[in-house]
């Protein structure tokens, strides 16, 4: 076994944030480890972005032609990355925790036999133990778990979007470019995807936001979210909402943030009526300034903020949107 | 269609955060006072999608899991929300067994009972939230996997499967028999019934024994695990919050603009 291979992400002619946050982790192990940083995209035309990659500090770029990536199919992206790895023998896999990471991470590892640890925020090598140290949130985040590991088995680890600040260009090391074909038996194909659908089309992206306004349980309904709506139009935010919302079927399903949903980082991040569950916490604690607004003054949510208006949302929205209204004029 | 669903018993993961707490040693979660064990939400919600199977399509549900005698409680639950027969793996050298080990053991019991259509699982499991276990039993028995299942159902000869992505939702088609790892956007699970419950309560609950269904020895419990835990620590998410409280919404706004604005964040 040797070197770290990163399996990328390419979106728009770009490859995507998290995959800049792997190339920051990928770069920490392989100096310690002393092991060559291999960054791997699949899909079509995917040029410009593996450009992009190569200019971050790896040391190998691999492009494996295929259909645009968005559409890819699951099982031929792990029939392809186990190609890849059989081939190349990294020893340590790094994915991102995303649709495709989730996904394609347990079942790569079982055809590789390899060890696996899901949504990682933390890997570095320690050089006392010559073990790899693991941290992932535990018991929906409650607590952390920190795991050590020798490294004489491949190793499969997805890390959680934004454990990691993406990595910077580095004139001084330009990775070089191959392009590799991969074969495989369709037979290893077992099911169809039929279509894909993204639902959350309009608006500003969520890990793209720099203001976030996040609707909870408190707000009750979706005549409420009118004014989380409101408010986030005044400020040019994206809306957010947490578990209750959505299994409530108050608003989009698509738009919670959380363990399970989007992992964001804004400037400003609102939380109205949100009680401070860790689930969600995990979702947005990377945020610069959290701002809580609950009728509860014990809520949690006020441990987790900056700044905090104990208050009846209905009350507090309304006089909010006039004040950033004047401000604007 | 025969539908098995694993389950796993959990500490309850709707505590209050107050209320989680670790073990001095720093390697265990210890168990809140009074407040019993349940089945794992995202299992229970893999057990209401096989109901709701169930009903359209007839069948028969088969619950499964790994653990002590008190693991059947979780069962028991399942039973009394509908599902039909229920199975205990129970072995003492099960225990301490990681995801892999786990996967091992539901595989070589699975591969026991000769018939079924379909086998669903949770997403994760709400403790240590690492959503392997169904992925890797899939690629153990080599059947078509379709994982985060928001709905499901068997037409012409295919199981349609509505999958959850962060920006909207892909349809699968997949062979049968297939796993599917269920995600919460399914919704709610049912309440067990009265008339369930009492139903439940007379079931009796077969155990398997590692011999029984023929584990590798070397594979399973915590000799085999991978990982060493080192140690859980509680993240500090704390901040020093600047509480406006008492005052007019007009007054209270007004001060947070001011102070939003002093923060550089408006």
């Amino acid at each position: 076994m040797k070197g770290i291979l990163i399996c990328g992400e390419p979106k728009e002619k770009k490859i995507t944030s998290v995959s800049k946050e792997l190339i920051t982790t990928g770069k920490g192990l392989s100096s310690v480890l002393d092991q060559s940083l291999d960054f791997l995209l699949i899909g079509e035309k995917c040029e410009n972005a593996a450009i992009e990659a190569a200019n971050l500090g790896v040391d190998r770029v691999l492009t494996v032609q295929g259909p645009g990536s968005s559409d890819l199919h699951p099982e031929r992206l792990v029939a392809i990355l186990a190609q890849v790895c059989k081939q190349n023998d990294p020893m340590v896999i790094l994915l991102g925790q995303t649709d495709m990471g989730r996904d394609v991470a347990p079942r790569l590892a079982a055809k590789l036999g390899a060890n696996v640890c899901m949504d990682c925020v933390d890997l570095v090598f320690d050089e006392s133990s010559k073990e790899l140290i693991l941290t992932k949130p535990v018991y929906g985040g409650n607590a952390m778990a920190q795991w050590a590991l020798k490294n004489h088995r491949q190793l499969v680890v997805t890390m959680r979007p934004r454990s990691e600040k993406p990595a910077e260009p580095d004139p001084s090391h330009k990775g070089r470019m191959e392009s590799i074909s991969i074969e495989f038996e369709e037979t290893q194909i077992r099911t169809q995807l039929m279509e894909t659908t993204c639902t959350e089309g309009k608006g500003i992206k969520l890990e793209e936001a720099k203001v976030i306004v996040a609707g909870g349980g408190g707000i009750g309904g979706s005549e409420g979210f009118g004014l989380i709506q409101e408010l986030a139009v005044v400020l040019g935010a994206a809306v957010g909402i947490t578990r209750v919302p959505s299994d409530e079927n108050w608003m989009p399903k698509s738009l919670e943030i959380g363990q399970t949903g989007h992992m964001v980082s804004p400037n400003l991040y609102i939380a109205v009526g949100i009680s401070g569950a860790p689930q969600h916490l995990s979702g947005c604690s990377h945020s610069k300034i959290i701002v809580a607004i609950n009728k509860d003054p014990e809520a949690s949510i006020f441990g987790m903020a900056d700044f905090g208006i104990v208050g009846d949302y209905r009350e507090v929205l309304p006089a909010l949107i006039e004040k950033l209204k004047a401000l604007k004029e | 269609m025969n539908i098995i669903v694993c389950i796993k018993q959990i500490q309850d993961p709707e505590i209050p955060a107050s209320k989680f707490r670790l073990g001095a040693d720093g390697k265990k979660v210890i168990p809140p006072e009074g407040i019993p064990p349940v089945i794992n939400p995202y299992d229970e919600q893999a057990v209401e999608l096989a109901l709701r199977i169930k009903e359209k399509r007839g069948g028969q549900i088969t619950i499964l899991t790994i653990g002590e005698e008190g693991a059947s409680r979780a069962v028991k639950h399942a039973l009394a929300m509908g599902a039909d027969e229920g199975i205990l793996l129970q072995d003492l050298t099960f225990e301490g067994s990681d995801s892999l080990a786990t996967a091992h053991i539901l595989t070589r019991a699975i591969q026991k009972i000769e018939e079924f259509d379909l086998i669903l699982c949770g997403r994760q499991a709400a403790d240590w939230d690492e959503g392997l276990v169904g992925s890797i039993l899939a690629e153990n028995l080599e059947l078509p996997l379709v994982t985060l299942a928001e709905s499901a159902d068997f037409i012409e000869d295919r199981w349609r499967v509505k999958r959850v992505i962060l920006d909207g939702y892909q349809i699968f088609a997949a062979p049968s028999p297939a796993v599917l790892t269920v995600s919460h956007e399914l919704g709610p699970p049912r309440l067990p019934s009265g008339w369930g419950i009492i139903t439940a309560s007379k079931k009796e609950i077969p155990v398997w024994d590692a011999k029984f269904i023929g584990t590798e020895p070397t594979q399973i419990g915590a000799d085999a695990s991978r990982k060493k835990l080192i140690k859980l620590f509680i993240p500090q998410r704390e901040r020093k919050c600047d509480k406006i409280e008492g005052e007019k919404p007009e007054d209270a706004t007004s001060r947070l603009v001011e102070k939003l604005r002093t923060a550089g964040v408006l």
